[in-house]
């Protein structure tokens, strides 16, 4: 997808497969021969129905699913099977902001805690972490009164910026962004995707934004790829994909998400139709 | 960027319900008796070496099985002279000791290899179980019998080895606890945060099973006190410790001729035992269920439906109409929570209402409300339903049992948790059809079949006898759908129907109801807060926000030209017309 060397993220062939429970059972393999590359400074989306594999590709590359064949490279470094102490060290640099708010933030630890917990672990404490704490949540526009509060205090919206507040806290080159806005509501969605890009743009880091929603892919990535049972089907630049879709797949996933204009929506019904007809034709 | 940024106080913060805890334990009467008998006992522990009135290996011949108040001997005497009240004063260290050893010894090793067990999982696992299963396999008495003729008489060692053969209860309730941990999307995030897992375990995972370990000890110290009583009961102490257990043997030996002596040892291990049991099932309540003591509310707010008058009564051929709806949630004995305000809403025979808001906005409710499926504390305040003629908030649940399922039907939002994982979709079927219209096993078949078919369900007697597991989403809502329509409802209510579904299946199960709408002429509620939904199949909508019905009208209407500036707003956040995100270029792409 893009020249050697240049790359903030390659994924070369990669292939996860999940071990069944039970001795000696086939393994389930979700991911197949997938590749994709992030620059710098770039959001990349990854779209797909419920058990396409985007998910598992965004935990692979985050070390918590094991990769059964494929390189994962960043910036050049094979981190593929890195070890416990070197995942730690990629901790200043890959950053995760999970899809669930309400349970990606430990309840029973203060914001302050949240927020300052991976600058402690890379050696950042007392007045520094509190310092840097207060500029986090200015930064994603919270009241810097939040730290000394619990989670459960919070609206979805508002969690959901603790949790990019702490993806940010170490200053990372590469977030992956695991369904950032689909457990929130609508007017808090276009919000927090303004915050990414408003985010990306100051800080010039890169995004892999993983959604379901190819509206939020449109609105906030430059590239996109499809997944479709664990390969990537198509992909390019967003408004190619979106405006000219090559595959079938996309065009279906394209025209079945309803848009808000009754009559935009009869007319996408009516092709939508038409595309099932031909393809049960041939 | 700042209508969400005002804080949102939640009703139940942390603080709170700590110091409520505290509170509704001090109310119960099981929990401060335990308590001071307790604190009695661990007093005693500390200092009952010191009190003792007189010395507790001091024989006096005149005193040997003296009853209870006869003399200076406040309990009496036993088989050796001693007075019985400082030997159990004195005896009191050992056997609180004896039991603070075997707790120790088990929350040591059965929290630790817990942990490893549930947070590593396989190997550690894999041995974990296999040794907890062994050691509950051993017979406990028999090792404590060897042990005690290999090592001595020694109440330190055999309390170890009681402590060993506790822990696998709390290696099981640690490595459970663990592993629904494990899962939590916090702790991945704290493994992506670079932190070791020493810390996340202290951390994260600790603070979580924290609480069951310590409710679990106040249970297992009196298990670990009976084990110790029995064991010196059957002359397995050690003589020169005293202890309550070796008292009730001692005395048992003298138990024709001074039987008030069992008593005082007895009383002690069963009183200190219960305490324990108690304290800990007390906070394992209390702590469970936040809202054990607050169902007394309710009554405080009188039940007070608006009569119905004359002109109330809708237009005549609104099918389903809802006048001033209101609809509470008490919260303590004078206050309570409108979710639910003045909802007024219509809908005709055949047509399609969309009923679209945010979370909290009570779309849910008022649509529960209808259908008289409120959960109990739910207190409709104000308003009437009228569905085809019929008051429905006045009805019998006997009457609405009657009309639900018949005339009124729903499709839920969770497809899988609505259908019961025991019985095959044919069984789920049949519950519904031979009730309802009372058609025979073979018709509701037929009937079942033909519906199965209808929702474009390949293969329908195959699926017929499928169970829920056998289903992907899509088609578990396709199976509801069937059975919401299998006794030909005149009206349907989905709430959120498609949103736990993939956009390519929301699309086909959208259609399938259009179709089935129009075949019908049913009327349809659909709950929603997609406004592609409601442009795809609702002919007239109604916005709400924080309970109340902002705007409504036909949907072209109001998608183009929303009145309301809290329907402008949402629609305006609806992502479509959100400008497409332009290609990198390479002035972007460099890092600031």
């Amino acid at each position: 997808m893009s020249r050697e060397g240049t790359a903030l993220l390659q994924v070369e062939d990669l292939e996860v497969e999940y071990r069944k429970a039970g001795w000696r059972k086939p393994a389930n393999r979700v991911l197949h021969h997938v590749s994709l590359s992030i620059q710098e400074g770039e959001t990349l989306g990854l779209v797909g129905e419920s058990g396409s594999g985007k998910t598992t590709l965004g935990r692979s590359i985050l070390g918590l699913v094991p990769v059964a064949s494929g390189r994962i490279l960043y910036a050049g470094r094979d981190i593929t099977h890195a070890r416990r102490r070197e995942r730690r060290a990629l901790a200043k640099e890959i950053q995760v902001v999970f899809q669930d708010p309400y349970s990606s933030l430990n309840p029973s630890l203060l914001v302050s805690d949240i927020l300052s917990e991976p600058l402690r672990a890379a050696g950042i404490g007392g007045t520094e972490a509190r310092r840097r704490v207060r500029e986090l949540l200015d930064r994603v526009g919270m009241p810097s009164d939040a730290s000394e509060r619990y989670p459960v205090e919070f609206s979805g919206g508002q969690r959901q910026r603790i949790a990019i507040a702490r993806a940010l806290a170490l200053e990372p080159r590469l977030i992956i962004c695991d369904e950032p806005v689909s457990a929130l509501d609508l007017s808090t969605q276009a919000r927090v995707l303004d915050l990414l890009i408003d985010i990306q743009e100051r800080t010039g880091v890169a995004l892999l934004v993983i959604s379901h929603d190819l509206s939020v892919v449109r609105a906030v990535c430059h590239r996109v790829a499809v997944m479709y049972q664990g390969e990537i089907v198509e992909h390019g630049a967003t408004g190619a994909v979106i405006d000219h879709p090559t595959q079938a797949y996309t065009r279906k996933l394209l025209l079945a998400a309803p848009v808000s204009d009754p009559d935009e929506q009869r007319e996408r019904r009516e092709a939508r139709r038409l595309l099932a007809e031909s393809e049960s034709v041939l | 960027m700042s209508g969400e940024l005002g804080l949102v106080v939640a009703p139940e913060l942390p603080t709170f319900i700590r110091q409520g805890t505290l509170r509704r334990l001090a109310r119960k009467p099981t929990v401060w008796i335990s308590a001071v008998i307790l604190s009695t006992v661990l007093f005693f522990s500390f200092f009952g070496a010191i009190l003792t009135p007189f010395d507790p290996n001091l024989t006096k011949l005149a005193m040997v099985n003296i009853g209870p108040f006869q003399s200076e001997y406040l309990l009496g005497g036993d088989r050796a002279g001693r007075d019985i009240l400082s030997r159990l004063m004195f005896a009191t260290a050992n056997t609180i000791g004896g039991a603070a050893i075997a707790v120790s010894v088990a929350v040591a090793i059965g929290v630790t290899v817990g942990l490893m067990a549930g947070y590593y999982g396989r190997t550690f696992d894999a041995i974990g179980a296999w040794l907890s299963n062994l050691i509950q396999a051993v017979p406990g008495m028999i090792v404590l019998i060897a042990v005690f003729v290999v090592v001595g008489p020694s109440t330190v060692t055999s309390m170890i080895v009681v402590g060993i053969l506790i822990a696998p209860a709390y290696f099981r309730l640690v490595r459970n606890v663990v592993i629904s941990v494990r899962n939590e999307l916090y702790v991945d995030a704290a493994r992506v945060s670079g932190l070791s897992d020493i810390r996340i375990m202290s951390r994260h995972i600790f603070v979580v099973i924290r609480a069951p370990i310590i409710i679990e000890m106040a249970y297992i110290a009196g298990i670990a006190l009976v084990i110790q009583a029995a064991l010196e009961f059957i002359g397995l102490g050690s003589p020169e410790s005293p202890t309550w257990g070796g008292m009730l043997q001692d005395s048992f030996n003298a138990l024709y001729i001074s039987p008030f002596a069992i008593l005082w040892p007895a009383l002690s291990i069963i009183l200190t035992v219960l305490a324990f049991v108690f304290l800990s099932n007390a906070v394992r309540d209390t702590l469970g269920d936040p809202r054990s003591s607050g169902g007394t509310a309710r009554k405080a707010i009188a039940h007070a439906v608006t009569p119905p008058g004359a002109a109330e009564l809708g237009e005549p051929n609104a099918f389903l109409s809802v006048r001033e709806l209101s609809i509470a949630y008490p919260l303590s004995k004078e206050k309570s929570r409108t979710v639910v305000r003045k909802v007024g809403l219509q809908v005709n025979r055949g047509e399609v209402l969309g009923l679209v808001g945010e979370s909290g906005s009570g779309k849910t409710q008022t649509a529960f409300a209808i259908l008289g499926l409120l959960p109990p504390e739910a207190i409709v305040t104000s308003g009437r339903i009228v569905f085809d003629g019929l008051p429905l908030l006045e009805l019998t649940e006997k009457r609405l049992n009657q009309l639900r399922g018949r005339e009124i039907a729903y499709v839920p939002q969770e497809p899988m948790s609505n259908l019961d994982p025991a019985f095959t979709v044919g069984q789920q079927f049949g519950f519904a059809m031979r009730k309802k219209l009372g058609l025979s096993r073979v018709e509701s078949r037929e009937r079942a079949l033909s519906l199965l078919a209808r929702v474009n369900i390949k293969e329908p007697e195959r699926v017929y006898d499928y169970y829920p597991h056998q289903l992907s989403g899509g088609m578990a809502q396709r199976v509801l759908i069937a059975i919401a329509v299998s006794c030909d409802p005149k009206l349907l209510i989905a709430d959120e129907p498609t949103t736990a579904l993939d956009v390519t299946v929301q699309a086909e199960v959208l259609d399938l109801l259009r179709d089935l709408q129009q075949e019908r002429s049913m009327a349809l509620i659909l709950v929603t807060h997609n406004f592609g939904v409601v442009a795809d199949i609702c002919e007239r909508v109604a916005v709400m926000k924080d309970g109340e019905i902002v705007e409504t009208g036909e949907t072209r209407a109001i998608m183009k030209r929303p009145e309301h500036p809290y329907t402008r707003l949402l629609l305006d956040s609806v992502l479509d017309n959100v400008p497409m995100r332009a290609p990198l270029t390479s002035r972007d792409g460099v890092r600031a």
